[in-house]
C-alpha cells in the first residue's frame, strides 16, 4: 500500500536558543506521509528540542513551519494537535491515578460538562482493532506495563486526528518483544497515511524502524539518507563526527574467588510489593554480572539490598564471607562494597556542593584527609586532583558545584570516588544512562578496567546492548525473580528478550529441545 | 439514654458538622488541583468574624454571608498568587495566612463593635432554623436534619454536587488531573495556572463560608478562637477522606458528632476535666491519620494527588 508520499511538513531554518547553548542552528527538516523518518543524533543534538517546536512546546526563535506547504505558527501544543500534529514524550503525559478512557477525554478538549464516557471507548476500540494497539480502556494507567501506557500515548493521537506522529526514544523503556510490536503498529500507521518521526540515538532502531533518516549533530542538520542506502557504521560516523569502536577490548574472564553472595534473598519494593523472590546469586572477583531486565523488575531493589539502603525480609547476603544481611550502608560500604546508583543526582551527588566535597564524600574518615576530628585541607586538594586527572573530568575547578557538570562527568565523578573507595566489589546501576556516545564509551571500559584489577562488579542496565558487551554472566529478572544465567557470548538475544518477558530458561530450553525432536 | 438526649446530639452532630465539611469541601477542591491550603483556620475565622460585622452593622444576614464570600476571594487570591504566581513554599504561605487570619479576626473582633468596641457577647442577625413541614416529623433524625438553617440546607445541594461535579464532569476529570500530573495537563493544552488559580479561589470562598455558618448559624455570635482548631480538623479529615467529598461527609458526621457528645456531657456535668473532652476530636485525628497513612502504604490505593504542594514550573531547559 505504498501510495504517493506527499510532503507533510517542512521546517525551515529553525533555530533556538537556550542560555549558553545554540540547540537548533538553521535546521531544514522535511517529513513525508506514508513514511517513517528516524531523527538521529546524539544527546544534546537539538532533536528533542526541534521535535518540541513542531509540537508547540516550544517557540522557536527563528524559522518557519509549513504544513502541506501552508505556513503555520503553534503557540501551544494545542494548536499543533489542532494542526495534526502530536508528540509521544519520553516520559508519558497520563493521569496514572485515572483509566484509559478518563486520559483520552482529557486530551479531547470539548467543550461542555458532559463526559462522553461511553462514545470515547467505543472509539477506542475502533482504533483499536484497526492499528493492533491493543489497550483496556477500562484500566487506570498505573495498572499498564510501559508498553501498554505508550500505546495509550499513541491511541491518544489517533484519537484527535493526528496525521504526523513524533515519538521521543520510544524504545527505551521495552522488552525487546514489545519494541517489534511498537515497529508493527508504527509501519501500519505509515501505511495507512500518517507520517511518523522518531527521535532516536540508537542506530539499531533506525535500521529496524524507519524508511528515512535525518542525522542531526550540535544542533546542524549533516545528512539527510535513504536507510536502505546506508550503513550503521556510516550512520555512526555522522552522528559523532569520527569513528566509534564498536567492540571494546575485553580480556578473557579470569574469575577468582567468590566475593558478594545472595542466599534466597526476599524483599519489597516501596509500595510493600514482592519487589525480590528468592534471589541467589553470587559473584567472584575479576567478573562481571550483568542483570538485565526491563526496568521495574527489581533491579532497583537489588542493588539497594546489597548496599544496606533496603530492609530483607528473608535470606542472606555475603561479602568476603562477612554476613552484612540488613547491615547499615556504613557497614556495607566497609565491607568494601561501593555503589554507583542509578539516580545519579538524587543519590550519587550532593549536587549543590562542589566537586571536590563530592569526591571526599567516602574517603574523609580516614587519613590522610583526616587527623584527629580534623580535615587537612591540603590533603584534599591533593586527593582530588589526584581523581580529576586519574579519571578525567572536565570541570572548570574542583569548587564547581557538581550539578554543573555535564552528565557524563558526573558519572566519572561518581565512578571515581567508588572506585577509590572500593575494595573489591562494584554495584554499577544504569552506569551509562543519559550519556552520549564518547561518555559511554569511557565509563564502560571503566568499568572493564576494574574487572581486570580483580574487582567483583555488579551491572545492572536496561541497555541490552551494554550488558553483552561487559558482561562475563548475565542473570535476567522479571517480577523479581531470577529467569536463568546465561553466557552472553552464546546466548542468542532472543532467548534474552523471552526471558526479559517472563519466561524462565529452563522453559525456553525445554520448549527449544521439543523443537528439535520434533 | 432517653430520646431528647439522642436528639439533641444528632442536632449538634448536624450543626457542628456542617461548617467543618464547607471546610473540606473547599480544602478537597484547593487540594484536588495541586495546592495545599493549611490556611483553612485562618480563613475561617476571619470569614467568621467579618461576616458577623457585616451582618450585625446591616441587620442582614445575607450581607453578612456575601461578606464571607468577599473574604474568601481576597484570601484564597492572595494565597493562589503567593503559591501559584510566585510558587512560594504552600505550607509557608498556609500557615502564614491561619496566622495572619487569626489575628485579623481578632482585631476585628475587639473593634467592629458599636463604637470601636468589641464584637464579643453581640446579638446579630442570625440564620434562623426553618423546619421542614412532614420530613422534621420522622422520628430521630427529623429534627436533626429537617430543622436547621439555610446554609445546612444549601450544603444538602452541595453534598452531590461536589460528587457529581468532581467524578462525572469534564470540569471534575480535569480537575483531579491537574493535581496528579500538571505537566501533562499543560501538554495537552489546558491552563494549569488558571485552574489553580480558580480552584484555590473557590475552595477559600467555601472556608469562609464554614466560618461564616459558625458565627451566624451554628454559634450565633462572635468570640475570640471562635473556630477552635475546626480549620485543622477539617485538613486532616480531608485525608481521612482521601480527597472524596462523600467520604468527608461521613467524616464530618463523625467529627460533629463528638463535639456533641463533648457538648453535651460538658452540659450534663460530667466529672471528666473539659480540657480531656477538649483533646478528643485531636486524638481522634491522629488515630484516623495513623490509620490512613497505614492503610494508604498497604493498598497503594491512589489517594493523595500526586502533584498536592508541588509548584507548576513548565520545563524549560536549564
Amino acid at each position: 500500500m505504498k501510495t504517493s508520499k506527499e510532503l507533510a511538513v517542512q521546517m525551515r531554518g529553525i533555530s533556538k536558543h537556550f542560555p549558553g547553548i545554540l540547540a537548533n542552528d538553521g535546521i531544514d527538516l522535511d517529513v513525508y506521509s506514508h513514511e517513517i523518518l528516524a531523527l538521529l543524533g546524539e544527546n544534546g543534538a537539538g532533536k528533542t528540542t526541534l521535535m518540541n517546536i513542531l509540537a508547540g512546546l516550544y517557540k522557536p526563535d527563528g524559522g518557519q513551519i509549513f504544513l502541506k506547504g501552508r505556513e503555520v505558527e503553534f503557540h501551544s501544543p494545542k494548536d499543533a494537535i489542532e494542526h495534526g500534529i502530536g508528540m509521544v514524550h519520553q516520559h508519558f503525559m497520563l493521569v496514572e491515578s485515572l483509566t484509559v478512557t478518563e486520559n483520552i477525554i482529557l486530551s479531547l478538549q470539548r467543550s461542555g460538562m458532559n463526559l462522553h464516557a461511553n462514545q470515547v471507548k467505543q472509539r477506542i476500540l475502533e482504533l483499536s482493532s484497526q492499528y493492533h494497539l491493543l489497550v483496556d480502556p477500562d484500566a487506570s494507567i498505573w495498572q499498564l506495563s510501559v508498553g501498554e501506557q505508550q500505546r495509550v500515548e499513541i491511541m491518544r493521537l489517533l484519537y484527535r486526528g493526528a496525521e504526523t506522529l513524533i515519538l521521543d526514544e520510544p524504545t527505551a523503556v521495552l522488552t525487546p518483544e514489545e519494541a517489534t510490536d511498537l515497529a508493527k503498529i508504527l509501519r501500519k500507521m505509515a501505511d495507512e497515511g500518517k507520517a511518523v518521526i522518531l527521535i532516536t540515538h540508537k542506530l539499531n532502531e533506525v535500521t529496524a524502524f524507519s524508511d528515512r533518516v535525518t542525522v542531526l549533530r550540535a544542533g546542524h542538520v549533516v545528512s539527510n539518507l535513504l536507510t536502505k542506502e546506508t550503513t550503521k557504521k556510516e550512520l555512526a560516523r555522522l552522528m559523532v563526527g569520527r569513528d566509534i569502536l564498536f567492540h571494546l577490548e575485553k580480556k578473557k574472564c579470569k574469575a577468582g574467588n567468590p566475593v558478594l553472595q545472595l542466599e534466597h534473598v526476599h524483599a519489597t519494593n516501596d509500595k510493600g510489593l514482592p519487589a525480590l523472590v528468592d534471589v541467589n546469586l553470587q559473584i567472584c572477583a575479576g567478573e562481571i554480572l550483568g542483570v538485565a531486565g526491563v526496568a521495574g523488575n527489581g533491579q532497583r531493589e537489588l542493588a539497594e539490598a546489597i548496599a544496606g539502603l533496603r530492609h530483607i525480609d528473608q535470606g542472606k547476603i555475603s561479602a568476603n564471607g562477612q554476613d552484612i544481611t540488613n547491615s547499615s550502608p556504613f557497614k556495607v560500604i566497609s565491607a568494601g562494597i561501593s555503589h554507583v546508583p542509578g539516580d545519579r543526582i538524587g543519590v550519587g551527588l550532593a549536587s549543590n556542593l562542589p566537586v571536590s566535597d563530592n569526591l571526599v564524600m567516602k574517603a574523609y574518615r580516614n587519613p590522610p584527609i583526616v587527623q584527629g576530628q580534623l580535615v587537612k585541607k591540603k590533603s584534599i586538594v591533593q586527593f582530588v586532583d589526584r581523581l580529576i586527572n586519574a579519571f578525567n573530568i572536565k570541570t572548570p575547578s574542583s569548587d564547581t558545584p557538581a550539578r554543573l557538570l555535564s552528565g557524563g562527568n558526573q558519572q566519572r565523578l561518581i565512578l571515581a570516588r567508588e572506585i577509590t573507595a572500593s575494595q573489591g566489589m562494584l554495584i554499577a546501576v544504569y552506569p551509562s544512562r543519559g550519556l552520549d556516545v564518547g561518555a559511554t564509551e569511557s565509563v564502560r571500559s571503566t568499568l572493564l578496567e576494574q574487572r581486570e584489577k580483580g574487582s567483583a562488579i555488579l551491572l545492572i542496565s536496561e541497555d541490552l546492548e551494554e550488558i553483552n558487551q561487559l558482561s562475563d554472566r548475565v542473570i535476567v529478572m522479571y517480577e523479581g525473580k531470577i529467569m536463568g544465567t546465561v553466557d552472553p557470548e552464546t546466548t542468542p538475544l532472543e532467548t534474552i528478550g523471552l526471558m526479559m518477558a517472563g519466561q524462565p530458561l529452563s522453559a525456553i530450553e525445554k520448549h527449544g529441545k521439543v523443537e528439535q525432536s520434533a | 439514654m432517653n430520646e431528647a438526649f439522642v436528639i439533641s446530639i444528632l442536632v449538634i452532630t448536624i450543626r457542628a458538622g456542617t461548617s467543618l465539611l464547607y471546610a473540606t469541601f473547599g480544602a478537597i477542591l484547593t487540594e484536588r488541583s495541586g495546592i495545599q491550603n493549611l490556611g483553612v483556620e485562618g480563613i475561617m475565622m476571619v470569614g467568621a468574624a467579618a461576616s458577623f460585622a457585616a451582618a450585625y452593622h446591616s441587620n442582614n444576614g445575607w450581607i453578612g454571608l456575601l461578606t464571607a464570600v468577599l473574604v474568601g476571594i481576597i484570601l484564597g487570591v492572595i494565597h493562589a498568587f503567593l503559591t501559584i504566581t510566585m510558587r512560594a513554599e504552600q505550607v509557608v504561605s498556609g500557615l502564614a495566612m491561619t496566622i495572619f487570619g487569626t489575628g485579623l479576626a481578632s482585631f476585628m473582633g475587639q473593634r467592629l463593635g458599636p463604637g470601636n468596641s468589641t464584637m464579643v457577647g453581640l446579638q446579630g442577625p442570625s440564620f434562623e432554623r426553618i423546619p421542614i413541614p412532614y420530613l422534621r416529623e420522622i422520628p430521630y433524625i427529623g429534627e436533626a436534619l429537617f430543622n436547621q438553617d439555610i446554609l445546612v440546607y444549601a450544603l444538602y445541594l452541595l453534598i452531590p454536587l461536589m460528587w457529581f461535579y468532581i467524578y462525572k464532569t469534564r470540569q471534575g476529570l480535569e480537575l483531579r488531573a491537574v493535581g496528579e500530573n500538571p505537566q501533562a495537563i499543560d501538554a495537552l493544552g489546558m491552563d494549569v495556572t488558571k485552574m489553580r488559580f480558580l480552584y484555590t479561589v473557590a475552595g477559600a470562598v467555601l472556608m469562609a463560608i464554614a466560618g461564616a455558618h459558625l458565627s451566624l448559624g451554628y454559634l450565633q455570635g462572635w468570640a475570640d478562637n471562635i473556630t477552635g482548631g475546626r480549620g485543622w480538623i477539617a485538613i486532616a479529615l480531608v485525608i481521612f477522606s482521601t480527597w472524596n467529598p462523600l467520604r468527608a461527609v461521613l467524616g464530618a458526621l463523625l467529627f460533629g458528632g463528638i463535639n456533641a457528645i463533648q457538648f453535651r456531657m460538658q452540659a450534663a456535668g460530667t466529672t471528666l476535666p473539659s480540657s480531656f473532652l477538649n483533646m478528643l476530636p485531636y486524638i481522634v485525628t491522629i488515630l484516623v491519620l495513623v490509620f490512613i497513612t497505614w492503610a494508604e502504604r498497604n493498598t497503594h490505593r491512589f489517594g493523595t494527588p500526586s502533584a498536592l504542594g508541588t509548584p507548576f514550573v513548565r520545563e524549560e531547559k536549564k
